[in-house]
């Protein structure tokens, strides 16, 4: 029988699919086997994992990748300190559209191939002509202002040419309640995480334009957030942790284990939802609705392509994002606290003692990587990429003030 | 300024909850108090109304969505924000422990808001106290039923008094370091799979 773990770590979760590492690492005994007693707590709001991460209720919680930042920058209400040591995962996300919208692109020369710029091109010409003709702007909707699926469909739209706030409305609107606002009409589309796009296609309300896998490939969603106090204060608790969800993170990537997987995420303490609306995120195969369907390289990666390994490029990038919608201005003390946020430090000093495959480097050029590329690291092999944006542009986190001044708005 | 003077927006889906809040802020002397338990058309509500002050309960999903509104909306035109004052910790700690949450207009002085703030605590907590005990006098009840029910199946099938049937179910959930009712219950659950011990 279990022994008294060594270790008492509270965990915050929205009920969202990449939340699926944490959860596997409490109730597939990953963190047992480190010696953790990990208690899982669903949350309604990304606000309360924020409120109870503030007062320590959670030591650490499944956070939005910009979350994190957002805090430690004082961005939000009850703003605490809190770091990124370990990512959850790449990709994930959908761009979802009602069925009138897609006619409408179509209309337009939009086909269902998931391409960012033809869908893109399709959904501006479709604006245009819908502010010529006097109606009201499209609504889209966001889970969160400091969100990946923010600042990714803010970037797919200014890329095509629409501006994200002149041209559009964005709302935000929690996950679960994104196909009904849907359904009803309150809404035009939006970016969210799975399976509220695949629930969408399967209700036969939605059509899945694009996907986040194609518009960054192997881009950054979820982490875990950490009481930076926490931390400090308890460090072998913290590397245990990483180590435990790193055993999961390699679980939840075994394609073996997607059905157990599938039916562990559908039971009603997580996220409720049938077992075969988690299958589209672990296999990539999407149905986007009218019978089409893709395969997606790539969509969901919870381990492969150092997918836990919590980049500083990638919390820099967000942080451009930020400073380009307005969030906060661009300051050597913002970029300072932006730069400290993500803690390679942390999650290569907990895993050291494995010998897995760990990145040399604690940022990379983001879009720099064409195809899947073996890169020099300590230990075993590490494949990376490729990791490109859909425009083509490339980000430097050494050159970060020429890439917020290239997306200044005209 | 009075106490009433200040516009109140309460924001919760649970009506009963709501309504004892209400009537709290009334008993205090607040007279525009407004309570809404569908966040649908919220940002109109709030433009007609301006509240001074919002009380939500944290388990509303729709706190992001709400919280993005107090900050950007064209709705919105005093900005808005959250209750908090690093000084305060502990009322913070015992706002998110009870579940609410306040948003008040800029400028609004702290001593105005902190009485509603711990008056929507009190509440809170009251109102939780009560669901608990509802939930424990609904769960006794349920117990004693099964009970009662292991009681008549081990009089008729052992031939026992109901005193010496309810004294063997104590004795085994001591042996058993086990409840009472857990215990009935598994004795109702194999007499139903056993067959028609109860002469149903």
């Amino acid at each position: 029988m279990s022994t008294t773990a060594a270790h008492q770590v509270t965990a915050g979760f929205m009920p969202l699919f990449d939340s699926a590492v944490l959860v596997a690492a409490g109730e597939m005994g990953f963190a047992a086997r480190e010696g953790i007693a990990l208690k899982l707590h669903r949350e309604t709001s990304w606000a309360n994992i924020r409120d109870r991460i503030a007062i320590g209720h959670f030591d650490v919680a499944h956070m939005l990748g910009p979350m994190p930042l957002a805090c430690s920058l004082g961005l939000t209400p009850l703003a605490s300190e809190t770091i990124v040591p370990f990512s959850l995962g790449l990709g994930g996300n959908c761009v979802t559209v009602s069925n009138a919208i897609w006619e409408g692109m179509a209309a337009h020369g939009a086909v269902p191939d998931l391409d960012p710029a033809r869908a893109g091109a399709a959904l501006g010409a479709l604006i245009r002509e819908r502010t010529a003709a006097g109606r009201e702007p499209l609504r889209f909707a966001v889970v969160h202002p400091h969100s990946g699926h923010n600042y990714e469909l803010r970037y797919w739209l200014a890329a095509c040419g629409i501006d994200p706030d002149r041209d559009i409305e964005i709302v935000i609107v929690p996950p679960p309640f994104m196909t009904d606002a849907l359904a009803a009409g309150r809404i035009d589309g939006y970016c969210v995480g799975e399976p509220w796009n695949s629930a969408a296609v399967a209700a036969g309300t939605g059509r899945i334009v694009t996907v986040k896998a194609l518009l960054w490939r192997n881009s950054p969603e979820k982490v875990i957030g950490a009481r930076r106090a926490w931390a400090e204060e308890n460090p072998e608790t913290l590397a245990a942790l990483l180590r435990a969800l790193h055993h999961s993170a390699r679980w939840c990537q075994n394609p073996a284990n997607r059905s157990e997987l599938a039916a562990l995420m559908a039971r009603p303490d997580f996220l409720g939802q049938p077992e075969a609306i988690q299958m589209p995120i672990l296999t990539g195969q999407l149905q986007l609705g009218a019978g089409e369907a893709r395969n997606i390289e790539d969509f969901f990666l919870p381990f492969d392509k150092a997918a836990n390994f919590p980049w500083k490029s990638h919390a820099l990038w967000f942080y451009t994002q930020m400073v380009r919608w307005g969030q906060l201005p661009h300051t050597p003390q913002n970029l300072a606290i932006a730069r400290d946020c993500y803690r390679p430090d942390l999650y290569r000093s907990a895993l050291k003692p494995l010998g897995v495959a760990l990145p040399g480097a604690n940022a990379k050029v983001e879009g720099a990587l064409k195809v899947a590329t073996p890169v020099g690291s300590a230990g075993a092999s590490l494949v990376l990429g490729p990791d490109g944006f859909f425009d083509g542009q490339i980000f430097d986190p050494d050159r970060i003030d020429a890439y917020i001044a290239g997306q200044k708005r005209a | 300024m009075s106490a009433g003077s200040l516009t109140i927006l309460v924001i919760d889906e649970n009506r009963i909850r709501a309504s004892i809040i209400e009537a709290g802020l009334r008993d205090a002397g607040h007279r525009h108090v407004t309570v809404v338990h569908d966040v649908a058309g919220i940002a109109r509500r709030i433009a007609e109304l301006e509240p001074d002050v919002i009380v939500i309960d944290l388990e509303n999903p729709n706190r992001d969505m709400l919280e993005n509104m107090f900050q950007l909306s064209r709705a919105v035109k005093r900005p808005i924000a959250m209750f908090v004052d690093r000084s305060d910790q502990a009322s913070i700690e015992a706002a998110v422990d009870a579940g609410v949450s306040a948003y008040v207009v800029d400028g609004l002085k702290k001593e105005r808001i902190k009485p509603i703030l711990d008056m929507a605590i009190s509440r809170f907590n009251a109102f939780s106290r009560m669901a608990r005990e509802l939930e424990e006098a609904r769960s006794e009840l349920e117990s004693r039923k099964v009970v009662d029910r292991a009681k008549g199946i081990l009089m008729k099938s052992r031939g026992l008094s109901e005193e010496a049937a309810y004294a063997l179910l104590r004795k085994t959930a001591m042996n058993q370091n086990r409840k009472i009712a857990e215990i009935a219950q598994s004795l109702v659950t194999a007499a139903g799979l056993l067959g028609p011990l109860e002469g149903e």
